[in-house]
């Protein structure tokens, strides 16, 4: 692997963070946290009018995924709302993969406006890990397909023109070999979302389907063969696409305030020894995060499938967000435990935040567990443990 | 890896498994060191391979992390990382000697300062014929019959205390501090090598043990806690490799002060030396942990090889600094800008 990125890749990044700098004002990341929706469409807008767009669409155009990974990256480090883009992105990509001419018109086209975004349908209130067992069910009537069931955790539902939509069509054969995918239009009668707060700031959805009928046109992939397109959504995620830097803008919020506040003997929190121990860790930590992130980009990049390296830097970066965020929050006292617009509030009221939304990286996007399954047995060549 | 370093990995992997394993650690205890495997190594050119290609060398450090990590897979008892960089502080002011190149003397240094005259618990003192050590801002050369007796330890080394005595001066001032910081984030770079070396093979180890061994009717390695305290190791293990070899890219490049902590982008040597070691080495720590702990009781018997991991990823992780006190070293290389230092 080159730690010295091309020279294409590193004009790309001055142009990511050119715009980052020219186009992230405070009022879109205080308005992020205060809707709870980390997605932005005046800002996605701009990142398409800037010809930023296509480059996020993993497999799309001539951007590589180093080039992917090195964009959200940027938009992480910044805190950005980059998660509905990243959703949207992702169903792009998956639409460039196996979607029919009318899909690339009708949607994909829209996509890469930054008008329009796109939700993932898959968990549900009684199968998340287990996500092959989905039972909300489509049937063929006619020419036409008729949904109903209900899905848990419909992020960015609220937002989205259309949801990638995981549906069981077959249960008489095993459960992988009978769903299918559709790219469902929101507003199609019989959709219904209701909101799911969260800990943290972000929002999520339920959504429920009542006889909603779409036509053959918006199914996605062969007929009970949706376990694939969800592959294929995995293959084009590779682990680059956000969330392995999470500690990078945790640590400038906590640098800004070791630096302004004393600690107990009045000398700054920034020349306290353990404070500073923890600093030097975490910088290691988000080192290693970028690393292992990189070398999946640079697997997927090469033609290669770093399915198992990607569960890694998920892990790695996951978890070690949660201990330096324990860290920090401890080292705050009191003051670690005010919220956004609290008087005293440690580093604004961000170490709460971040306290309160790490628990959620080790649960969405694949749990630690079912990520130590994967490499467990792909990797290890361990017995398969269920 | 180029073509080279593939040949490189190639020729290293087959030395350390053919020549040293876990059979000659064992049999180089107490000393800690194999003069037979040495003398093998030395045939090689492998002492020499560190310094410059007129004088014989010519590998890159980013070469010589690869020849690290073999080594620390087979737990060499030879002390080719120390003898390598000090060679390659001779070169500079030199002072190379023949019978350095060749392998014929061992050289070694001390990574550590020297306090009143003696140098304490020198990682190839027990064996090194020419010594490199900072007193204050003065470089030595400490040239002398080492006592091929090492002090009893955890982690079976050629650890001894050497008296600094007669020693020459041979750099001084600025000079003698840059060159010993060179040769000491090379140190590091290296022995990070060797702890992912120990790392990757104890991860090996213990996947095959609990493949093999059975309880209740069935492998160990299907019971998925095991399976799990296992998953998390790989992704360390290639993070430090990683971590290692970009260091390593670093040290070649000889980047110094690329340092933006708040934006995650850092190449300078001397810091991501530091990182390295602190993480290959708590890694190691890590991993050697969960491999000794699924061996179940076999693991702390002396008969399994574990436990000879277990032990060298200690003492090569903490012979320089705690990781603690790495770490403070390390954040002020990383504050140096910021705050009230
Ligand atoms: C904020 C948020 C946003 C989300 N956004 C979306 C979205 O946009 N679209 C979408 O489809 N989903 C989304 N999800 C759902 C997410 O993918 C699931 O929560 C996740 O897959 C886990 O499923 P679960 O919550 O049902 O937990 P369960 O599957 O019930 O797991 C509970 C616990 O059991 C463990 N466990 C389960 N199976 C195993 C096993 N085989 N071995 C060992 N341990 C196991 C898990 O690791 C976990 O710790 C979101 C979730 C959250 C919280």
């Amino acid at each position: 692997m080159d730690f010295e990125l091309s020279e294409k890749a590193i004009d790309f990044r001055s142009q990511v963070k050119k715009f980052i700098e020219n186009n992230l004002t405070s009022e879109i990341i205080s308005n992020m946290h205060e809707t709870g929706t980390f997605n932005d469409k005046s800002f996605n807008e701009a990142l398409a009018s800037e010809g930023l767009l296509a480059g996020a669409v993993p497999g799309y155009g001539d951007r590589d995924p180093v080039e992917l990974y090195l964009l959200f990256n940027e938009l992480e480090k910044a805190g950005a709302p980059y998660d509905g883009l990243a959703v949207t992105m992702l169903v792009a990509g998956i639409i460039n993969a196996v979607g029919t001419e009318f899909h690339h018109e009708e949607i994909l086209k829209k996509l890469l406006t930054g008008k329009h975004n796109c939700c993932l349908g898959y968990s549900e209130p009684d199968y998340g890990s287990d996500v092959a067992s989905i039972t909300t069910k489509a049937e063929k009537v006619g020419d036409k397909w008729i949904i109903n069931g209900q899905k848990m955790w419909t992020t960015m539902a609220h937002e989205s023109d259309w949801v990638l939509l995981l549906t069981r069509t077959n249960s008489e054969v095993p459960k992988h070999k009978g769903m299918t995918m559709f790219l469902v239009p929101m507003a199609t009668p019989g959709i219904e979302i209701q909101p799911v707060p969260t800990m943290a700031s972000e929002r999520t959805n339920a959504t429920f389907y009542d006889n909603v009928e779409v036509e053959d046109q918006w199914r996605l992939g062969e007929i009970d063969d949706g376990w694939s397109v969800m592959g294929i959504a995995l293959a084009l995620e590779r682990g680059v696409m956000g969330g392995t830097n999470p500690a990078v803008p945790l640590l400038k919020h906590v640098l800004n305030w070791a630096e302004t506040t004393p600690s107990k003997n009045e000398s700054l929190m920034i020349n306290n020894n353990l404070m500073r121990e923890r600093i030097a860790r975490t910088a290691i930590i988000n080192q290693v995060g970028q690393l292992l992130t990189l070398r999946a980009a640079w697997i997927a990049a090469t033609g290669g499938m770093p399915g198992v390296e990607g569960s890694m830097a998920k892990i790695y970066a996951s978890e070690e967000y949660q201990k330096v965020v324990g860290w920090f929050q401890q080292m705050a006292g009191a003051e670690g435990l005010l919220s956004f617009g609290a008087e005293d509030a440690a580093a604004f009221g961000w170490i709460d935040y971040d306290a309160r939304h790490a628990p959620v990286t080790t649960i969405y996007g694949g749990t630690s567990e079912i990520n130590r399954n994967n490499i467990a047995e792909r990797h290890l060549g361990l017995p398969r443990s269920r | 890896m180029n073509a080279d370093q593939e040949a490189i990995k190639d020729v290293f992997s087959s030395f350390f498994v053919e020549q040293t394993g876990p059979e000659s650690a064992r049999n180089s205890i107490p000393l800690g060191f194999d003069l037979k495997a040495w003398k093998r190594l030395s045939e090689t050119g492998a002492p020499g391979m560190g310094v410059s290609p007129p004088a014989g060398g010519g590998a890159s450090l980013s070469d010589l992390v690869i020849v690290a990590e073999e080594a620390g897979s087979q737990i060499a008892p030879l002390p080719i990382i120390d003898h390598v960089v000090t060679s390659r502080v001779l070169e500079k002011l030199d002072l190379l000697e023949e019978e350095v190149l060749t392998g014929t003397l061992i050289a070694g240094l001390v990574v550590r300062p020297v306090k009143n005259g003696v140098a304490k618990s020198v990682p190839t003192g027990a064996i090194a014929n020419r010594l490199i050590a900072l007193n204050e801002d003065k470089l030595l050369l400490l040239a002398d019959e080492p006592p091929n007796k090492s002090l009893p330890n955890h982690g079976d080394l050629p650890i001894a205390h050497r008296v600094i005595k007669n020693a020459d001066v041979i750099a001084e001032g600025r000079e003698a501090t840059e060159l010993f910081d060179r040769a000491l984030n090379e140190w590091k770079t290296l022995i990070s090598a060797f702890l992912v070396g120990i790392t990757r093979s104890s991860i090996e180890i213990t996947v095959e043990y609990v493949k093999d061994r059975h309880q209740f009717g069935k492998p160990i390695g299907s019971f998925q806690s095991v399976q799990h305290g296992l998953a998390d190791l790989p992704g360390l293990c290639d993070g430090a490799r990683l971590l290692v070899n970009k260091a390593a890219w670093a040290g070649d490049k000889e980047i110094a002060g690329a340092i933006n902590l708040t934006d995650n982008e850092i190449s300078d040597f001397a810091t991501l030396a530091s990182m390295s070691l602190v993480f290959a080495g708590e890694t190691s720590l890590h991993a050697t942990d969960r491999g000794l702990h699924y061996h179940g009781g076999y693991g702390f018997s002396e008969e399994y090889d574990i436990q000879l991991f277990y032990r060298r990823a200690r003492a090569w992780s903490q012979i320089l600094n705690s990781p603690s006190e790495e770490c403070l070293d390390l954040a002020d290389l990383l504050l140096k800008d910021i705050g009230a230092e």
